[in-house]
């Protein structure tokens, strides 16, 4: 279901932005210094949190001899939202984002180096604005480089809308990113995590019924969305790396 | 491209939320000038002149307009004649008026959306050089005319860089508002007010009666009429503490200073009265109101009023008049809660169709305007042409209501044509019920097929050839669009016959999301005035590739049963197929073929099987509680050179339209049975609600009154005593009773089946669960949605995304219903517009029968011609009897249903409203019933009394009988 009066006449969208076009990303790398590897990552409004721990030895009940078991854990902050809600811990959405993070996390670790072992991923929502899934993948991406879990590529997600054709706008038109104002207006959102280098998908997931006849070209922007985020990500890691070789460079001389 | 640069807008919500959004600016907006050396600009993203030329005196040198919000907003008229071009359309303006008004939004977007106007809408809130941030403490109105000019200073300098001095286009910023011009004007920008720059303008003869008279109402306190409406906050509060309500203004039609509103918490309409109770609502305006104490509820005053023929000014007159009608009742149930407006929340103003009424004085050019709707006031306009002006119909919007001022100011749009003319009085009804009636554009028509398209043959192949099938169709005479063909055989099982229903598949070339398809959805229906057709589709579909003519090979959607003799069906299935129609009848020739007993020719005999067949499919749904309603329609014949109508009948009805009609029944519960099975969520159907009881009050106490006690309890049970309310002797009581009986029903409408419970989807009148329009593609778009899903459901096309958009249906169905009932209403005014061409030079004395009985009049029928209308009773000889709905003088009773004689006759008094005069003949009322001629010589002494009580008649009703009286001597 497309939704109207996304996209004005001009072309834009409500906060400005082309319909291909990202939020604006800001990220850093090795934000804390307990965790093996942490992030910290902003799309839009929209702020999390990763910190990874591992690979370590895996506890009885969760060890596998297959590989590497992998435990996601996320999370929002009670002040993250407009409404401040006290949000349990491991309530219903929790559980089931948590799930999908380690489906599109998975994906892209390479699992079968470290059996009997185990990594955990924690993820935290500081401020919510829509699109909070893909945040979380970007940023537990950018910690688990960090933390030197070998991948096989970057794991990138990103979502995309439709906008349908409408008075005084242009359309039908995929909008790429959605934030929370396009999400609210009823629009079907379409997430994907991908592994861009590769060409895989690692997790599929839409809000609502999408005409078939929509689906194609959304879809490609999203994929189009996870291409452009891996630049990014790419760019942050390389930086980070940059930045942390001469500090070093200084303490060993 | 995107800039990095983040705006956060802090916005205030209900329970103090604060929400923060993204704001991106952006280095990559074009300023699209010809003169600009600076953007990237494609060739075709030129919008402005590199040098335009100057058509405004005041400023000889080449300019851009930019223009704030309320020039949009009251000057659409004037922006959309061909005049002004070269405009900066900011994208704060646009918004704003979006905000305001949706309709205006639209105009504004045609006209920007029109190449040749070289209109340019600039983005200025999301480009970085013209956003401007909320001061703390602005406000929003105040930011937006700062966004304004900072949007008209940047251009300005915009267009200076890389530019010879003084060579680059300037800017002109429009405003009304005389602080925003004064800051302008300190910030080094040139201004102007619209009315200066428009008067100034040379060689548009015209463009100066399109400006809007906009005054801000409130500020006129000096010689205020009206008292000041409360502000906006106020009115809010007011709501919010209960002490206010709010409501939609409905004027009457009869009384130009009464009105009522619906509010929510009152059982009752509250009633509104006189200029002050009504300040200044004009009907349809969303409204504040202060409801009165009790003790100070009135009842309406059920008398006729119109506004004086002559202009007083701007003085509002004593309402003695009213006031003396509407003494506080003695008896509680007649009171309404009463109340005044006392604050607009919304205008609902549109463009109005009437005449002109010239001032006396001449050379003036303040005149009055009469709309034809008689709910809406006069309108005060300004015009230089009003010589030529006061003989055509004209169109005029209103722009404000001034406290001051006793009429709504306004201003003339354009002429319709000349008063009278066939024409322009079909251009009246046309836009008085907003009917989309414009010629098809080139993009509708670039969607049709050639003029000589004949069915491919691969086509076929797709298809199921039902070539050889004698089909045949049965419809009214002289009818082009054939939506519909039927056929009717006996199969290899004795006792079961093969019943198709073949229509017209329009789907195959109205494709979806198309040009012609957008057009389609928009008109919902084709719309029937006595001696014009407005098309849903152009008529090449309409009238022949889609039409079902006798003798052609075409595409059609068909539906086929299988059913035994006692008509259960057996199956049915539905398929594309290709059919060729071996006649198309009217419903006399196939009547006449039914009868004919010597035929005995495929035709006949299927005709005779769907006829038997019908009759047993009816009496089966009858018996499930289907109504038999009736309403009086009539048919004109029309010359076929002049148009004018030359008679008009009462339509006839005979056993093959039941036949035909009976069939369509059953294609569309078919079809919707199918639909609901196979899109729960988005199937399109129509339900028909049964009526709430009080509809039913003054129909039952008539039908009491004549000794029938009616049971409304269920359709079947008031089928049931509908049936057995006979009197014999008087076999139209019957067929009055049924024509009373619609009018309590409620209007069926289109929904889509996800916005329902199943229950909800019941159609009373015909008494089946499920109903929905398949029958007719040609000319309701409902039925070409229907077709859609339904082929979607059989495989035989694919679906599409907004085909199965629960929200998109259900904005579609709204739309389809209005459209439906306008058409409805402008098909009455045709025949209320035929009728006074008809009887222009006759009188005639008919029958007639009591259809109501109001305060101050009886509601009359003439069966003969199916007309009815208003017999005025004077109220000094006739005593209303309320409780009983009767009118008594001396030993005459006139109730409901009782059978009259009256004289028909045309008052042309009043050009715009002209109307159907009924005088009573019979029962002899002395004093009261008109005489014929040559009666009064025979009787001289009634003469005397009867001339005597026409002169006191003539003293107190309106001029009516003067006119018709001065015909009758003619004659
Ligand atoms: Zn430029």
């Amino acid at each position: 279901m497309p939704a109207t009066d996304l996209l004005s006449s001009q072309g834009l969208r409500l906060d400005g932005r082309r319909p291909n076009e990202l939020r604006r990303i800001r990220c850093r790398l090795g934000v804390f210094t307990q965790p093996d590897g942490s992030a910290y990552l902003e799309q839009g409004n929209t702020k999390v949190l990763a910190a990874v721990y591992g690979p370590h030895q895996a506890s009885k009940s969760k060890l596998s001899t297959e590989g590497v078991v992998v435990n996601c854990q996320y999370s929002m902050a009670t002040f993250s939202t407009g409404e401040r809600k006290n949000r349990p811990r491991g309530d219903r959405k929790s559980q089931e984002m948590s799930m999908h993070l380690r489906q599109a996390l998975t994906a892209a670790i390479k699992t079968e180096l470290y059996p009997r072992s185990q990594i955990d991923i924690y993820v935290e929502v500081l401020q919510a604005d829509g699109g909070a899934y893909c945040a979380c993948v970007n940023a537990a991406t950018l910690a688990l480089t960090e933390a030197g879990v070998p991948l096989r590529a970057y794991v990138c997600a990103s979502s995309a809308s439709m906008a349908a054709a409408g008075a005084g706008s242009a359309g039908p038109e995929p909008l790429l990113d959605v934030g929370h104002v396009e999400e609210a207006a009823g629009g079907v959102v379409l997430t994907v995590a991908a592994l861009p280098t590769t060409g895989h998908i690692a997790l599929l997931e839409m809000s609502h019924r999408l005409h078939m006849d929509y689906f194609d070209i959304v879809l490609s922007r999203a994929m189009q969305g996870c291409r452009d985020i891996e630049v990014i990500l790419d760019r942050a890691v390389r930086d980070h790396l940059a930045e942390g070789w001469t500090k070093q460079d200084v303490m060993t001389i | 491209m995107w800039t990095t640069k983040t705006f956060l807008t802090k916005t205030k919500r209900g329970n103090i939320l604060k929400i923060v959004r993204e704001h991106y600016l952006r280095d990559d907006l074009l300023c699209g000038s010809a003169a600009c050396n600076v953007c990237p600009h494609k060739d075709d993203e030129y919008v402005l002149d590199p040098k335009p030329e100057s058509i405004c005196a005041l400023f000889d040198y080449p300019h851009y307009l930019v223009l704030d919000t309320n020039v949009v907003l009251h000057q659409i008229d004037v922006l959309e004649e061909d005049a002004l071009t070269n405009v900066i359309i900011l994208q704060t303006v646009l918004e704003e008026v979006k905000h305001q008004n949706t309709a205006i939004f639209q105009r504004i977007l045609d006209v920007i959306g029109n190449k040749k106007r070289k209109f340019y809408s600039f983005v200025n809130e999301h480009h970085k050089d013209t956003y401007v941030e909320r001061n703390p403490g602005e406000k929003q109105n105040d930011r937006n005319d700062r966004a304004i000019r900072k949007a008209a200073s940047w251009y300005e300098t915009h267009l200076s860089i890389n530019n010879v001095k003084g060579q680059h286009p300037k800017i002109v910023l429009i405003t009304d508002d005389e602080k925003n011009r004064k800051m302008a004007q300190e910030e080094g920008i040139t201004c102007c007010s619209v009315k200066d720059y428009v008067e100034n303008v040379n060689g548009f003869v015209g463009l100066v009666d399109k400006l809007s008279k906009n005054v801000i109402p409130e500020s006129c306190s000096k010689d205020a009429l009206y008292p000041a409406h409360l502000t906006p906050a106020e009115i809010h509060s007011g709501i919010r503490n209960g002490k206010l309500h709010q409501g939609t203004f409905h004027a009457s039609r009869d009384n130009f200073l009464e009105g009522t509103a619906t509010v929510n918490g009152y059982e009752k309409s509250i009633l509104l009265q006189g200029h002050i109770g009504i300040n200044r609502a004009v009907d349809g305006d969303l409204v504040a109101i202060e409801v009165f104490p009790e003790e100070e509820w009135r009842k309406p005053s059920d008398i006729v009023l119109e506004d004086k023929a002559d202009d007083p000014g701007d003085l509002l007159e004593e309402e003695s008049v009213l006031l003396n009608a509407v003494k506080p009742a003695d008896n509680k149930n007649e009171i309404t809660p009463t109340g005044k407006v006392v604050g607009i929340i919304r205008r609902k103003w549109r463009q109005y169709c009437g005449i002109l009424l010239p001032s006396k004085f001449p050379g003036a050019t303040r005149h009055l305007f009469t709309p034809a709707e008689k709910r809406i006031p006069r309108v005060r306009i300004e015009t230089r042409q009003s010589d030529m002006l006061a003989s055509q119909r004209i169109l005029v919007a209103l722009d404000s209501w001034p406290r001051n001022s006793r009429y709504p100011l306004g201003h003339f749009v354009r002429a319709l044509g000349p008063i009278g003319d066939k024409d322009a009085e079909n251009e009246v009804i046309l836009l008085e019920h907003d009917v989309p009636h414009a010629r098809f554009s080139e993009a509708v028509l670039a969607c049709l097929p050639p003029n000589d398209w004949t069915i491919p043959p691969e086509e076929i192949k797709k298809r199921v050839d039902l070539r050889s099938i004698c089909i045949c169709s049965v419809d009214p005479p002289g009818c082009t669009d054939i939506d519909d063909a039927l056929h009717a055989r006996p199969t290899a099982t004795a006792g079961v016959y093969e019943v198709g229903v073949h229509i017209a598949d329009v789907t195959h070339f109205v494709r979806p999301a198309t040009a012609l398809d957008k057009e389609a959805a928009s008109r919902s229906t084709t719309v029937y005035l006595v001696d014009k057709r407005i098309d849903m589709v152009p008529d090449l579909l309409s009238s022949n590739l889609c039409s079902l003519r006798g003798g052609e090979e075409r595409l059609a959607f068909s539906c086929v049963w299988e059913i035994d003799e006692n008509a259960n069906i057996l199956s049915t299935k539905f398929h594309k197929s290709v059919i060729k129609s071996a006649a198309a009848m009217t419903y006399e020739e196939a009547q006449i073929a039914i009868d004919d007993s010597s035929r005995n020719d495929e035709i006949a005999r299927s005709l005779r099987t769907l006829n038997k067949l019908a009759k047993k499919l009816k009496k089966k749904r009858l018996d499930n509680g289907a109504l038999l309603l009736a309403s009086p329609e009539i048919r004109f014949q029309v010359d076929s050179e002049t148009h004018e109508p030359l008679e008009v009948q009462a339509k006839k009805i005979m056993d093959t339209n039941s036949m035909v009609e009976e069939f369509m029944l059953l294609a569309n519960v078919s079809v919707a049975q199918r639909l609901a099975e196979d899109f729960p969520q988005c199937a399109l159907l129509r339900r028909h609600p049964s009526p709430p009881p009080a509809n039913f009050e003054h129909f039952l106490l008539a039908a009491r009154q004549q000794g029938f006690e009616i049971d409304v309890s269920t359709n079947k049970s008031f089928s049931k005593s509908l049936d057995e309310a006979v009197i014999p002797g008087r076999p139209y009581f019957n067929i009055l009773l049924r024509i009373m009986a619609t009018r309590c029903m409620m209007q069926a409408v289109y929904f889509s089946s996800g916005n329902h419970t199943q229950e909800e989807y019941y159609h009373y009148g015909l008494a089946c669960p499920i109903y929905t329009h398949f029958t007719s593609p040609i000319r309701r778009y409902a039925d070409v949605l229907v077709h859609r899903l339904l082929a979607a459901s059989i495989g035989a096309d694919v679906t599409h995304a907004e085909l199965l958009d629960v929200r998109y249906a259900a904005a579609l169905c709204d739309n389809l219903n209005y459209r439906h009932r306008q058409a409805q209403y402008a098909g009455r005014a045709s025949v209320a517009l035929n009728t006074h061409i008809l009887f222009k030079y006759r009188v005639e004395i008919e029958s007639a029968v009591v259809l109501a009985v109001k305060r101050n009049a009886l509601q009359v029928l003439i069966p003969k011609y199916g007309l009815e209308g208003p017999l005025y009773l004077p109220s000094d000889m006739f005593t209303y009897n309320e409780e009983n709905h009767m009118q008594i003088c001396g030993d005459v009773t006139l109730k409901t249903f009782d059978e009259l004689t009256v004289r028909l006759s045309l008052d042309s008094t009043n050009l715009q409203h002209r109307k159907l005069v009924f005088q009573l003949v019979k029962p002899f009322v002395p004093g009261f019933s008109y005489v014929p001629e040559e009666q009064k010589e025979k009787k001289p002494e009634q003469m005397e009394v009867d001339k005597e009580q026409e002169n006191l008649k003539k003293r107190k009703d309106t001029a009516q009988s003067k006119g018709s009286k001065k015909k009758s001597k003619k004659k």
